[in-house]
């Protein structure tokens, strides 16, 4: 009975299926889990506030609630409850555990307030009075909320000015000011009549000069609207009383979380998102959004698929058409193969060493020797992070390619060279066209590679704030020699690397949900395109 | 045994001498009225260096003329078959010895351009097989190889050869869409218009029906009839009664080894040897 239940390979079929269901379980609790902690992120929650023994109160969001282990034991279980209680800047920390048997009983406010700030993270409290160059203009919530409001829609228009300014403005004055230090560096160098350097100096520095000017113009511009925005104050009161007061302009955003309906909270949801998307990081990258490393991780990715891509088929190309196969041709197959399981950050070793000390040092000696000893492309940079990462995944290109090759039908070869083809027409024609789904794929394995790789980044060039994008309106409009962000990287240093790691922790949720929304965009994209080529390829008839 | 140089054609040139006796037939089986296209001379073959796959061949072929390579497998038609365009290149450590000599010109040459010899001598192969391009582009591939461009003159070369191969009726309203949606009937008259698009001399069939069913057998057949006034054409085929149906030469090969080669008729009805007559027999095989 047993014996023929063996024998009839049900086991063997129940063990394969299971392993893939538990596999797929695994993935997809992953993605639950990064899931379901992400995107409850930007949902504002209520504030509770809660009564504690001893006449104290809190007020905060509840966050996490769990058994108490010493209790566990003594047959009677009690729990404690994790509130995000914000207001850094008076309690020191954002979070707080509470038994619950302390808790004797608690109200949700409607006129709680909670205050996103650009520094010490959100407060949680109530509005008191709202000040103008230090006078009252309004107290009590009833009056006072909605001045705040409108000063706070003004004080944001000011500093959406001071960011142009700051940006643009004097970003423009700066790189005019270095290209003209350059200038003058490459003058004293070359020129060697020192009458005619004197002079074009003194005219660059005449230059130089007009700029710095500008610069003080902008400057005192920049004052001037700091000031205007250092007028508007309001006072706010913590749950117990403690005040507190705050530039208006500190502020982010400010809502009543108590006295919001489905469709405000939604609204606030996607405005949150959308500042995610598209603003730059701020509070050592763990509030704000993630812009420059989206925009880093993508570029980084389409740079290193235009390098591998080419390089990869060419050479597969050549080992599997025109090689003479042979032991030599297959110590190189193995040496590939193997290069695939290098550590990542062997690579990156070699990158530094290679691109950046090597070939960037030259580049600098011959093209950037003005801007010494400030490094131009001898430092870290998207162009050398990419170049390591292709060279990390060529081997997936290579050999993706030399199967998909191997797998076009002899007979399709044989009736091209039939016809009078040369080997090079047949391949241009016949089997690089057939090939290039396989090819597609082995870049779309590369790219999800490369997007997902952090190690060897971390040493040729990626940094945790990048100042500027490496793209952007001064010629060559492309910088590659910049450092950049990476959302891999980021999840890193804002999980492990701040200071406040239970304020970050939903922002490397989050970051890393965008991370796999990416790299399955990226893949999806690539297998769409795939796709569309195999089904031209695909036999009708047989 | 013939010496084995280093190139895959051999001593192509210099021509071993040949037994006096030959192999005992006539290689020129050929009647008064019959041009030579295809001179083959003494061919030897080796794949591997060691077992010789073609021994001594020695053949006329007419030009105008059908002519079958028959025999039980493997012994060795499609191999010769493949000398006459020098696909046999193709496969490493191939060698070959002996003379073909095609409209004049010595092809085992080493030296010689094989992209010029396979734009004369074109080929259908025993598995259909279309390009995954469209029709039009499979037909036009040949000439565009031949470096024509110019689209009123592929078009027309396009409709002549599908109506050569019999196919225009049904492709001319999808001319443009996948060859791979054709059935297989189709798909093997689409690689003759394809082969005779570049005009060669000669036209070589590798088992052209073997993937066919009766009918789409019937059509090429018919096809060879048409053809034949036009192009030489050689055909290797396992189907005996195609060989009497289409050809008007037949050369009986085994085990490498030309075994009896005449006018089809004649060798189908009163042949010379009796391996022949066993093999058309059925009595091996």
């Amino acid at each position: 009975m047993f014996k023929g239940f063996l024998r009839s390979g049900d086991p063997f079929i129940w063990l394969t299926g299971g392993t893939l269901a538990f596999s797929l379980l695994m993935i997809a609790a992953l993605i639950w889990i990064v899931g379901a902690n992400a995107l409850g992120f930007f949902w504002p929650d209520q504030l509770r506030a809660v009564d504690l023994q001893g006449g104290q109160k809190l007020l905060g969001s509840v966050r996490a609630q769990e058994v108490i282990p010493q209790s566990v034991g003594d047959g009677q279980e009690q729990y404690r409850t994790q509130f995000q209680v914000a207001n850094r800047d008076l309690y020191g920390s954002d979070f707080r555990w509470v038994d619950d048997s302390l808790m004797t009983g608690h109200a949700f406010p409607e006129q709680a307030i909670y205050l996103e700030r650009y520094e010490w993270g959100p407060f949680f409290g109530f509005l008191t009075t709202v000040r103008q160059d230090g006078e009252i203009v309004a107290e009590g919530f009833d009056q006072a909320w909605p001045k705040f409001l409108e000063l706070h829609a003004r004080t944001q228009a000011t500093l959406d000015n001071i960011h142009i300014i700051e940006k643009k403005d004097i970003g423009d004055i700066n790189y005019e000011l270095e290209q003209l230090r350059i200038e003058v560096k490459r003058t004293q160098r070359k020129e060697t009549d020192p009458t005619r350097a004197a002079g074009k100096i003194a005219v660059l520095e005449e230059d130089m000069a007009s700029w710095r000017q500008a610069y003080e113009e902008k400057a005192q511009e920049l004052t001037a609207l700091y000031q205007e925005n250092s007028r508007y104050h309001i006072t706010v009161q913590d749950i117990n009383g403690k005040e507190k007061e705050l530039a208006i302009a500190g502020v982010v955003r400010g809502f009543l979380p108590n006295n919001m309906n489905r469709l405000e909270r939604f609204g606030l949801y996607v405005a949150r998102f959308w500042e995610f998307f598209w603003e730059d990081p701020r509070e050592a990258n763990t509030e704000g959004g993630v812009f420059p490393a989206i925009f880093g991780t993508v570029m980084m990715v389409i740079i290193m698929s235009i390098v591998v891509v080419p390089f990869g088929v060419v050479a597969a190309l050549y080992l599997r058409e025109y090689a003479k196969q042979g032991p030599l041709v297959r110590a190189v197959r193995i040496a590939v193969n193997n290069l695939a399981g290098v550590p990542s950050i062997v690579f990156g070793v070699f990158g530094l060493g290679f691109f950046v000390y090597a070939i960037g040092g030259t580049l600098d000696q011959l093209f950037y020797q003005d801007s010494l000893p400030t490094p131009t492309y001898g430092t870290g940079g998207i162009l050398w992070a990419s170049l390591t990462l292709a060279l990390l995944t060529v081997p997936v290109v290579i050999v993706a390619t030399e199967e998909s090759l191997s797998a076009i039908p002899i007979e399709w070869r044989e009736g091209s060279l039939a016809l009078g083809a040369t080997k090079w027409e047949t391949l241009r024609k016949i089997v690089i066209p057939g090939a290039l789904p396989g090819i597609l794929t082995g870049t779309i394995l590369a790219m999800a590679r490369g997007a997902g790789e952090v190690a060897p980044l971390m040493i040729t060039g990626v940094v945790k704030l990048a100042p500027t994008l490496p793209v952007d309106g001064h010629w060559p409009f492309f910088h590659l020699e910049r450092k950049f962000m990476h959302l891999g990287f980021h999840i890193y240093d804002v999980g492990f690397q701040s200071p406040n790691v239970e304020a970050a922790k939903p922002m490397v949720f989050m970051t890393t949900l965008l991370l796999i929304v990416i790299v399955i965009a990226l893949n999806l994209a690539a297998i769409a395109i795939r796709n569309r080529l195999r089904s031209r390829l695909r036999f009708g008839a047989f | 045994m013939e010496s084995q140089g280093k190139s895959p054609v051999g001593h192509a040139v210099t021509l071993p001498p040949r037994s006096a006796s030959g192999n005992g037939h006539d290689p020129t089986a050929l009647g008064t009225r019959d041009t030579v296209e295809i001179e083959i001379r003494d061919v030897c073959l080796s794949y591997d260096g060691r077992t010789q796959t073609l021994k001594h061949i020695d053949m006329d072929i007419a030009r105008g003329q059908v002519t079958a390579f028959i025999g039980p497998s493997g012994c060795g038609k499609s191999t010769l078959l493949r000398c006459l365009n020098r696909l046999n290149d193709l496969i490493d450590g191939c060698t070959t010895s002996g003379s073909i000599i095609v409209g004049g010109i010595q092809i085992l040459d080493p030296t010689l351009d094989v992209t010029e010899l396979r734009k004369r001598v074109g080929m259908v192969f025993q598995k259909p097989n279309p390009f995954p391009k469209t029709i039009y582009e499979n037909v036009a591939y040949g000439p565009r190889v031949l470096g024509i461009h110019n689209k009123a003159q592929l078009d027309d070369i396009v409709e002549k050869s599908l109506r050569s191969a019999a196919l225009w009726e049904e492709a001319k309203d999808r001319l443009h869409d996948n060859a791979l949606g054709l059935s297989g009937g189709q798909h093997q008259r689409l690689c003759i218009a394809r082969t005779i698009a570049v005009e060669p001399e000669v036209v070589l069939m590798d088992e052209p029906c073997s993937a066919l069913d009766p009918i789409a057998t019937t059509k090429i057949e018919e096809l060879i009839h048409e053809l034949k006034k036009q192009y030489t054409i050689v055909i290797v085929t396992h189907n005996m009664q195609q060989a009497a149906r289409v050809s008007d030469f037949t050369a009986f090969l085994y085990l490498g080894e030309l075994i009896e080669f005449g006018k089809t008729e004649k060798l189908f009805t009163t042949p010379e040897k009796q391996a022949t007559e066993d093999y058309i027999t059925g009595r091996f095989g």
